[in-house]
């Protein structure tokens, strides 16, 4: 199996490499690149994601072609993709950090700043946080209710549709962290950064 | 709800950790990345590693250090020491730091704090602010380890850091460090009330109720400790059972 994690220039992605190479150690291919004809081949999708909504999209878009081969992986192929924070906040289609931003749009829904409630929640959200998972996903097969995840973000993915929501965490509201909606999958936490049950989050992904 | 943390601090001096870890199933004491593998299997909810090398042609040390940590640990990692441009933060990002720590370069010009956090995301960008008392609940930033008066005030340098993009502050108070007299809380409870984003707790700690004060006191989101944890006094799942047994939400 090939698994390619996009590398397209936007944040630190050492991380994501890093424990996706632990798990895939020997059972999977795993390709760092933005090269389209790579993409294009791949059995699934990891697109990760730091630094702001806009910064992200800019640098996709940056890619000549990269944005169409996505989508026509994500949305015509339906073949699995996993996106990581602001790589899930992308799938939205529309987001307001620094500038109103048109995202991906696979997902239908927007993403807006997290209500610190006048300062009484500290932003960015950062640490270890409970998820509660509202309905069964592939990637939480073994999973426990209420396992810890590590969070480092300060804008949260509101989706129109709540079905696709698979799990949310409590921070100022009922925050969506992780959702799936046929073959996209998508977390606000890191599983990259999620010590062992994050290791197995991606295994879980890895062996869909 | 969101966890306190813990964070265990290594220091690291020409590739060696200084002040090490005594545990006997340690092969080598002074190799930093056994000792950050230990406690990030021992529940550590962060790893920090301070570079308190003094030349510049050991620079490349911390970086393979990181490296090695990187691909064995997979909880955060912080790196501070000397991080004063925006490739040496370039350089430990790829070799796999999640945030680094600015300090003399943040006071010298903020505008660095501004460029960084733009340039790599607030996520990964933290200010450490070494703090030391000057009158009652007045406190000046120094640097350089302790050892240059800025003149700067800590409150107004906080929230000028806040404002600049900083996602979290590493507040070490110069007068409680190395005293494992407990943190300085009213200093904490200053800055925690002046400002919006997450304070990590440093500088005193000895006894596990200090880590207690600087959340439940202090206010601080993390409490970051080193010579408790190095000297084997407590491990790191002491020090979490012992906050939860006093109802402070940890994970576990």
């Amino acid at each position: 199996m090939n698994v390619t994690i996009v590398d397209y220039q936007s944040g630190n992605i050492s991380s994501v490499i890093n424990s996706f190479t632990e798990v895939a150690k020997g059972k999977v291919n795993l390709e760092v690149t933005s090269d389209i004809k790579k993409i294009k081949c791949s059995d699934k999708i990891v697109l990760p994601g730091q630094g702001s909504f806009k910064s992200c999209v800019d640098s996709l878009n940056q890619i000549k072609g990269l944005v169409d081969t996505l989508k026509e992986f994500a949305t015509t192929n339906k073949k699995p993709l996993l996106g990581i924070c602001v790589g899930l906040q992308m799938f939205a289609d529309v987001g307001y950090e620094e500038a109103e931003t048109k995202g991906l749009g696979w997902i239908s829904g927007r993403v807006s700043k997290i209500d610190n409630q006048k300062g009484k929640f500290k932003l960015p959200h950062i640490g270890w946080n409970e998820i509660e998972i509202q309905k069964e996903s592939k990637i939480f097969k073994d999973i426990t209710n209420k396992s810890h995840m590590y969070f480092v973000h300060s804008y949260e993915f509101i989706p129109k549709d709540k079905s696709v929501i698979s799990a949310t965490t409590d921070y100022s509201s009922k925050i969506v962290c992780s959702v799936e909606k046929d073959n996209l999958f998508g977390t606000q936490f890191h599983p990259e950064k999620s010590d062992k049950i994050g290791l197995k989050v991606i295994d879980n992904f890895l062996k869909l | 709800m969101l966890k306190n943390r813990i964070i265990p601090c290594l220091d690291v001096k020409d590739g060696r950790v200084v002040k090490g870890i005594n545990f006997v199933e340690l092969k080598d004491a002074g190799d930093p990345v056994e000792q950050a593998k230990i406690y990030s299997d021992g529940g550590a909810d962060e790893i920090c590693f301070l570079d308190i090398t003094a030349s510049n042609e050991n620079r490349e040390t911390i970086i393979d250090i990181v490296r090695k940590t990187a691909k064995e640990c997979f909880v955060p990692l912080t790196v501070g020491g000397g991080v004063r441009t925006i490739q040496n933060i370039t350089d430990l990002l790829l070799a796999g730091a999640d945030k680094v720590s600015i300090n003399t370069a943040a006071v010298k010009n903020v505008d660095f704090v501004k460029e960084a956090s733009k340039k790599f995301g607030s996520q990964c960008i933290v200010v450490a602010i070494d703090a030391k008392k000057v009158s009652d609940n007045k406190w000046e930033v120094f640097t350089h380890g302790g050892r240059n008066k800025t003149g700067i005030d800590a409150i107004e340098f906080a929230k000028k850091v806040e404002e600049n993009g900083a996602g979290e502050i590493l507040l070490t108070s110069m007068d409680k460090d190395g005293t494992k007299s407990g943190y300085d809380v009213n200093l904490l409870k200053t800055i925690t009330n002046n400002t919006n984003i997450p304070v990590i707790a440093s500088g005193g700690v000895g006894t596990l109720d200090h880590l207690y004060d600087g959340i439940v006191k202090g206010g601080a989101s993390a409490v970051l400790a080193a010579s408790i944890f190095h000297y084997g006094e407590y491990k790191i799942k002491d020090a979490k059972e012992y906050l939860n047994s006093k109802n402070v939400s940890v994970r576990l």
